[in-house]
């Protein structure tokens, strides 16, 4: 260690907040887009009122949410109904931080473009996300109100059901980069451009697909939104929440969409690597091109699954309930076990005879 | 640091533990539940086993606690009734339970020097040094758990299924 502990936390102290800053306008932003991009779906215009094409609407929606009274229903369990909305959000936030967005840069010995590299980062993504239920099962039961928890009982046995898919989908990745580290899963697709991504030269398609549903039904998002199906259970979970306790829910699922579309870029789409590999590496030779040109990437390639997710909510009609735990148990379970064994024989075939 | 940690996630594990066994209502001994098997989590870390203390927070605190808490939801339990316990649980309970680590604390202290040491940094890190472990080191008790589980689930599904 080079620098001095005192540097070392400031450096890391700043990154964090930068993180955390980048990530709630993110958030902010994916809400304008999903209504905009919504409202485009449904042929009307979306928000268009503050600021130039609307652009200014998640402040005006920030300070509507600030200024709103916070009910607290009478017959709640106060500690858990206030517990839940930071269980949800924190665990939203957390995972980011073990996402690597962009080149393996270091000034003074800290890692400019992830909060902390772990061997284990996958799993760490994996383990908080599936904390990150508790918000939601919480607040329905606390909340006293049968259309909440009919909402988190919903959710609670989607998400069980789908973590199943989702984690045995991932396997097929672990096997080709042989770690759980997100860096050397990023760094096994560098090679070749996109014909070395997972997604194409890997042949993970399959579980790329698998990973994408389990994915949308862990963030209780459209066609698996049953948690909160309006026409159902009025708000579903968080029916008794306003205000910035409201809020948190709204932003910890928009976090989480991103997350996902994050893990996604990692696992299948090379991550902040280009797509043409090392083609165009002799024109931006420049330092800071080398450090800019990975986060464009990155960016762009999240981007591309929040556009994915709108299209997918504004397009697709939601499941009955035991459609989805059928699709979910019978189909993407044994799907993704297929995959691991078809990986698996590819992988042995491929390997020198010892 | 590491003792520090060690201390401060031991006083969390215990007294989750303690918190679950003195609440009355079974949602809130399920949360302290969470508690202890998360500190449980830290403390794997603190020993080196990174892949032990993530499986530990996605199965038994992700996976196994949801549905825990699932079925108190499900079933809407309300609070327990605080009885006067069994005597026998005063009888033997104690003595057994101060004889049992009576019994753990002598055998840390005289022979503590026999059970081999935890060694800090040779972490099982690739997912390759993991399968040679898990499914070359330790095949037969990882194949045996396997069938034991299969078994569980056929006699879960067994119980299940209506009759005709």
């Amino acid at each position: 260690m080079e620098t001095g502990l005192l540097a070392f936390l400031l450096i890391n102290l700043a990154k964090v907040i930068v993180v955390v800053v980048i990530m709630l306008m993110a958030v902010a932003y994916t809400v304008l887009l999903e209504r905009k991009l919504v409202g485009r779906i449904q042929n009307r215009w979306g928000p268009s009122r503050v600021g130039p094409f609307g652009l200014l609407q998640p402040l005006v929606d920030g300070a509507k949410l600030f200024l709103k009274e916070d009910l607290m229903p009478a017959a709640v369990e106060r500690p858990l109904y206030i517990l839940a909305p930071i269980i949800a959000l924190s665990c939203a936030l957390i995972s980011i931080a073990v996402v690597p967005f962009g080149a393996d840069i270091r000034w003074k010995g800290v890692d400019l473009f992830q909060i902390s590299d772990i061997n284990i980062g996958l799993l760490i993504i994996l383990g908080v996300t599936s904390i990150g239920v508790y918000g939601i099962a919480l607040s329905g039961w606390s909340s006293n109100n049968k259309y909440s928890l009919l909402g988190s009982l919903r959710a609670s046995a989607q998400v069980i059901s789908y973590e199943l898919a989702l984690g045995l989908s991932l396997i097929g990745v672990v096997m080709r980069a042989g770690s759980l580290r997100l860096r050397d899963i990023v760094g096994v697709q560098a090679t070749h451009g996109l014909l070395s991504w997972n997604f194409f030269g890997g042949f993970q398609f399959v579980a790329f697909f698998i990973y994408l549903m389990a994915a949308y039904a862990e963030t209780n998002r459209a066609p698996f939104d049953l948690p909160e199906a309006e026409s159902e259970l009025t708000a579903g979970y968080h029916t008794e929440y306003s205000s910035m306790k409201f809020a948190m829910f709204f932003m910890a699922e928009y976090a989480n969409m991103i997350t996902v579309g994050c893990v996604a870029t990692l696992l299948f789409f090379g991550g902040p690597t280009s797509p043409f590999g090392h083609l165009f590496d002799h024109v931006l030779t420049g330092t800071a091109a080398q450090a800019v040109l990975p986060i464009f990437w990155f960016v762009l390639k999240v981007f591309f699954f929040l556009f994915l997710y709108i299209w997918v909510r504004g397009t697709l009609p939601r499941f009955r309930y035991d459609q989805l735990m059928g699709f979910g148990w019978k189909f993407l379970v044994p799907v993704a076990i297929a995959n691991i064994v078809v990986t698996g024989l590819w992988m042995g075939l491929r390997l020198p005879v010892q | 640091m590491h003792l520090a940690l060690f201390i401060i996630f031991g006083v969390f594990c215990v007294a989750g533990a303690l918190n679950l066994l003195l609440q009355r209502h079974p949602i809130n001994s399920a949360l302290s539940l969470i508690v202890v098997m998360s500190s449980l989590a830290v403390l794997y870390l603190l020993l080196g086993a990174e892949f032990l203390a993530a499986a530990q927070v996605i199965v038994y605190s992700g996976a196994i606690m949801v549905l825990f808490t699932f079925v108190i939801m499900l079933l809407n339990a309300g609070k327990e009734e605080r009885t006067h316990g069994s005597r026998l649980a005063y009888i033997a309970g104690f003595p057994g339970a101060a004889a049992l680590l009576g019994i753990l604390t002598f055998v840390f202290l005289s022979r503590g020097g026999d059970f081999g040491q935890a060694r800090l940094g040779e972490y099982i890190v690739t997912t390759s040094d993991l399968s040679r472990v898990l499914f070359r080191d330790l095949l037969l008790p990882f194949e045996v758990t396997s069938v034991l589980i299969l078994i569980a689930i056929l006699g879960a599904v067994a119980l299940a299924r209506k009759e005709h």
